[in-house]
């Protein structure tokens, strides 16, 4: 009960051994973007009818809001608060530029699968919200280990729910074999859109039925 | 070059190809405003038409200014900066000359900068390379599309008020199954027509 109370107070402190540890913690398993929040959820149901498709998206995601969110913190002093969102967006484009242009470079197939979900990692709530609320106020180092564990909840998630939907649609993990089809028959479903939205649904559903119910201060609907 | 009718994607990213529903797009909103049907409503409203207008906008500006110059890497930060920019005018302009719409749509106006099926629409259009008339029908379409799933998950919603549903259900999980049931729904209509 404590931990979910305490959630999105980020205590400002500075990098001890500790310290990290809370940080990285905070961002993959108590507080994690996706379950708790309900945050960039757009992206993460898009791109997981694959498993290598998660697992690309989730590095992208991490590199961006470890990057973005170090810089926004090495110039937080030097922004007019009233002009911050402004900076912050152009920081989070450049990177997502940066990584979307790599990938074009390097990974052509993938960046064509991935299509527009790369690019609107600059409207995912996640490296924004992060980049605001906890970049704004702590220095680089914590600021950067903020991105890489939210960037972390946020990929681990999405390998997750790309494992169930590829290894249920498709048979296969990674492109290899599992279910061989003399077994299995490979469930479209699953790989199509309401696929995504029923394995988030189930897999929020077993996250809160695993944790405490939090339910009676929670609105009905 | 894409030579799909403008009137099949108008239709098309209605029903078959929904933003929302088979592209996922605009989740956040989708799921923070669909409790009354009233807000559902002022939303579609609100990101139909900025769809609409940014789309137009942002195709213009990549056609004549990003492509001769060679820089269409810079296109994320383009449309971003158009779709932030056009919704603080429309927020000014709508301000100054209809205060009662403003009371009506001014809230949901800040929210849509961020609103990923904005911006995912003019990301499409340049990915599936529509032209001038294409991409406004695609616009339309995208935000029509919206409308019309955010308005049936607020009916949705309004009715499960009654409903007991489970504990550990409540919140983003049955929100989720639901709207899974929605998108199976709408695929009953992939026969019907179809788009790249």
């Amino acid at each position: 009960m404590s931990e979910s109370t305490k959630s999105s107070g980020c205590c400002g402190g500075c990098g001890s051994g500790i310290k990290c540890m809370q940080i990285i913690e905070d961002g993959t398993l108590k507080n994690n973007p996706i379950i708790h929040q309900v945050l960039g959820v757009c992206s993460a149901l898009a791109v997981t009818g694959r498993v290598e498709n998660a697992i690309v998206m989730g590095i992208a995601l991490i590199f961006v809001a470890m990057m973005s969110n170090l810089i926004v913190s090495l110039i937080r002093n030097l922004m007019p608060r009233r002009i911050r969102m402004v900076v912050e967006v152009a920081i989070i484009a450049t990177f997502v530029i940066i990584f979307d242009q790599l990938l074009k470079a390097f990974y052509w197939d993938m960046s064509r699968q991935l299509g527009p979900y790369v690019g609107l990692i600059i409207t995912n709530c996640i490296v924004m919200g992060r980049a605001e609320a906890y970049a704004t106020q702590n220095p680089p180092l914590p600021a950067m280990l903020d991105g890489i564990a939210n960037g972390l909840g946020y990929a681990v998630i999405l390998v997750l729910i790309a494992c169930f939907r590829e290894l249920l649609g498709a048979g296969t993990l990674l492109g290899i074999t599992i279910l061989p089809a003399s077994h299995y028959t490979p469930n479209i479903l699953m790989v199509l859109a309401p696929g995504a939205f029923f394995t988030a649904g189930f897999l929020i559903w077993i996250i809160n039925a695993i944790r405490q119910p939090r339910a009676e201060t929670e609105e009905t609907a | 070059m894409n030579t799909t009718p403008a009137l099949v994607i108008l239709i098309a990213s209605i029903l078959t190809n929904n933003i929302l529903l088979a592209s996922f797009l605009g989740m956040c909103s989708f799921l923070a405003c669909s409790t009354k049907l009233e807000t559902a409503f002022g939303l579609g409203v609100a990101v139909t038409f900025v769809m609409v207008c940014t789309t137009t906008l942002n195709y213009l500006l990549y056609q004549y200014v990003l492509v001769p110059l060679g820089i269409e890497f810079l296109a994320f930060i383009l449309f971003i900066a158009v779709i932030a920019a056009f919704v603080q005018f429309v927020e000014m302009f709508v301000e100054r000359y209809s205060p009662k719409l403003y009371y009506a749509l001014g809230i949901f106006l800040p929210l849509i900068t961020v609103n990923c099926a904005i911006l995912g629409a003019s990301l499409f259009m340049v990915i599936r390379q529509y032209n001038l008339i294409q991409s406004a029908a695609f616009g339309l379409g995208g935000g029509i599309g919206f409308w019309v799933a955010i308005m049936l998950m607020a009916g949705l919603r309004e009715k499960m008020g009654y409903s007991n549903v489970p504990v550990p259900l409540r919140g983003t999980a049955i929100l989720m199954l639901i709207t899974g049931v929605i998108a199976m729904t709408f695929m009953g209509f992939a026969g019907m027509i179809s788009m790249q």
